[in-house]
């Protein structure tokens, strides 16, 4: 290329941001005209290179790395990493396998922690022996289809992406590599939840501080697995072998399990979500493919962000709340008496019949204020 | 700037002399190649009409992802020197694959769309039409086999999509390319108002006889999908390439897992979906018939 040529390009394409500028700047005046006192302010941009950085290892649902519930210090780049895994799952308690596939080999993928304002930075890697390009849409972000745009990698290959946690609140996260790889590549179990706490910590209506004690992460799952000609289960070989007969059966929107983290009963028994009376507990529910109804049976939704999202203020006292597919809601609660208790999809047939069933396991001293067996079981008097 | 991207194995000129070194040998087993049968006993598998696209250079870009600097970038164009490809007139027909299917060597197609008359088949994956190809070289006893996409865009000559964008892309903007790629492949696929499957021949042929390249039908390639990584000068530092992907021609380039029997839409941040999935095929010459040409060949000079 000539020197003259450069010199052109450039003189063109200073021409032509001159006229960009003139054509936003008439633009911002007219907008000014007409709001006079909401003129937006640009939000302030960090210089990246003087944020302190911190790196997490992220842990398997239902756990939750380790975090400030309330930031100690300015904005940070946070940095992750997760690694995508075609994988066999084991769904349910007869052994019905799906040709799975995960971020970082859980169903849900792991959650990732932040405060608004921090910047995520997520290492992404598509294992070698996977068979297919996968990438990550981050509902949290914004632009480049959440990040889907910048992240598609093949087999073998990495990428890093950044992202700005410009809103509070609990969003999901799932793979999106284009047509009808994306609802397949979600109902293979490539979801999972970030949680963007406000500085300043979770708020209740009134603008009074919000603390938890512990914090649960529940994924809840559609799977839709292909049966043969008797009605059992097939079982397939890899992802590519189950692709046709699973997508059939998708098209029924009739799940054939309904699970939270990854299978029947993945959450109950010895796997039951231990707490003690007078815990709060923070439940984050994400589920990015359907609707779902959480119901704690035998408590309640002290404070819930339905939509999941920590600038509106949360409902109190729910018994039962919904969580739209493609979104998690965050709902907190004090355990007031020990026992069993079942959180389920209300939806009490995916519940009990297709595995939308956990468990907590609460420990603590009986309130007989509370609830009281005035009379055990008898014969009826008379 | 020059930018010398060759992906394709050099023609070797010891290959000819190879061929005639080996020709003792095969004379006998090879002599029914010469005057093949039209049609196999037990079977009636009619071998396919062809046509035989002379050789010549032609601007070509590789497919796959490109970046430069860690940029996405459009495939550079460079010249190709292709030798002459036989190739299927028409996309293999919903009936010819019918008959693989019957032999029981070939999984049953899925077409989204229909059509009255003699239609391709279409609702194929890739590793259906791999499957066809095999059926019909044992039934025919020559080497059938799907197109590179270097091929595929050398037989479709002006069919052929320019596979590039007028846009350089941006060093700190992804959008730029991004959204010029996907104005370009709304262009190059813009409906015209059927996606239904037309007979064999109803979209026209080109300059060389080729039939319905670049109709509703996207054809499957041998091509695997790759990433390819240029330095600051366009040379090449890498290019992986991912084989459980492969590449789809038509009015745009598309890669498509190679399971996949038909694309959908909705959502896509992979370009706008094809219509229909379907195939043909290119004929290897057969070792005798090689020699025989390049003899002829020697001796006409």
């Amino acid at each position: 290329m000539r020197a003259e040529d450069i010199q052109l390009n450039r003189r063109a394409l200073l021409t032509g941001l001159a006229l960009t500028t003139a054509a936003v700047g008439a633009a911002r005046l007219t907008v000014t005209e007409a709001l006079a006192e909401e003129t937006p302010t640009p939000a302030p941009v960090n210089d990246l290179t003087k944020l302190p950085r911190r790196r997490v290892d992220l842990v398997p649902p239902p756990h939750v790395h380790a975090h400030d519930q309330v930031a100690t210090a300015g904005p940070e780049i946070v940095e992750f990493t997760m690694t995508t895994r075609e994988k066999k799952l084991v769904i349910d308690q007869d052994g019905t396998t799906i040709p799975g596939m995960t971020f970082d080999g859980s169903v849900p993928g792991p959650m990732m922690v932040v405060h608004e304002g921090d910047y995520v930075e997520l290492t992404l890697c598509n294992h070698p022996d996977n068979t297919m390009p996968h990438n990550i849409d981050f509902h949290a972000s914004t632009g480049g289809l959440g990040g889907g745009a910048l992240t598609l990698i093949n087999p073998g290959e990495e990428t890093k992406l950044r992202f700005k946690a410009t809103r509070a609140g609990a969003f999901v996260y799932h793979c999106a590599p284009g047509g009808e790889m994306i609802p397949w590549h979600v109902v293979s179990g490539m979801n999972g939840a970030i949680l963007v706490l406000p500085r300043d910590g979770l708020k209740d209506g009134q603008g009074k501080p919000l603390k938890y004690d512990r914090i649960y992460y529940v994924g809840e799952q559609d799977f839709y697995v292909p049966r043969d000609k008797d009605g059992k289960y097939k079982t397939y070989d890899g992802c590519g072998d189950a692709y046709a007969d699973m997508l059939e059966v998708m098209k029924t929107l009739t799940p054939t399990h309904v699970v939270f983290n990854g299978a029947a009963a993945a959450l109950t028994d010895e796997n039951a979500l231990p707490a003690n009376v007078g815990e709060t507990v923070l439940i984050i529910h994400s589920v990015a493919n359907r609707d779902t109804r959480p119901h704690l049976i035998g408590g309640h939704g002290d404070y819930v962000w339905e939509r999941g999202k920590f600038s509106n203020p949360p409902l109190t006292d729910l018994e039962t709340w919904h969580v739209a597919g493609g979104s998690a809601a965050a709902a907190l609660y004090k355990f007031r008496q020990p026992g069993i208790y079942a959180y389920v999809n209300h939806n009490l047939i995916e519940a009990v019949d297709l595995g939308a069933t956990a468990q907590f396991k609460v420990e603590g001293k009986w309130d007989d204020d509370l609830m009281t067996q005035v009379l055990a079981p008898t014969a009826i008097d008379g | 700037m020059t930018i010398s991207l060759d992906f394709r194995a050099a023609q070797s000129p010891l290959i000819p002399a190879l061929l005639l070194c080996g020709l003792s040998m095969v004379l006998g087993v090879e002599s029914g190649v010469l005057t093949p049968p039209r049609f196999f006993p037990g079977a009636s598998v009619a071998l396919p009409t062809t046509v035989v696209v002379p050789a010549r250079n032609f601007a070509f870009r590789a497919p796959g992802e490109f970046q430069r600097n860690g940029n996405p970038v459009s495939s550079p164009s460079h010249v190709v020197e292709q030798q002459a490809v036989e190739i299927m007139r028409f996309q293999v027909t919903a009936a010819d694959y019918g008959r693989c299917v019957t032999a029981g060597a070939c999984e049953p197609a899925h077409p989204r769309h229909s059509g009255a008359g003699d239609v391709p088949a279409a609702g194929v994956s890739f590793n259906d039409a791999q499957s066809y190809a095999t059926w019909l070289s044992s039934r025919t006893g020559q080497r059938w086999r799907l197109p590179t996409v270097e091929e595929w865009d050398f037989a479709a000559g002006p069919m052929a999509a320019d596979h590039g964008t007028q846009s350089p892309g941006s060093a700190n903007d992804p959008s730029v390319l991004w959204l010029a790629q996907f104005d370009e492949q709304a262009k190059a696929s813009a409906r015209d108002g059927e996606a239904g499957l037309r007979p064999a021949g109803g979209f026209g042929s080109n300059q060389f006889g080729v039939s319905d390249m670049g109709g509703n039908v996207w054809e499957w390639t041998s091509s695997c999908n790759a990433r390819t990584t240029l330095d600051d000068a366009a040379n090449l530092i890498s290019r992986i390439e991912v084989c459980g992907v492969r590449v789809l021609e038509g009015r745009h380039r598309m890669p498509m897992s190679a399971f996949v029997q038909d694309a959908k839409g909705g959502g896509c941040s992979m370009g706008i979906p094809p219509d229909n999935l379907g195939f043909r095929l290119v004929r290897e010459p057969g070792l005798l018939e090689r020699v025989t040409g390049w003899l002829q060949k020697m001796l006409g000079a």
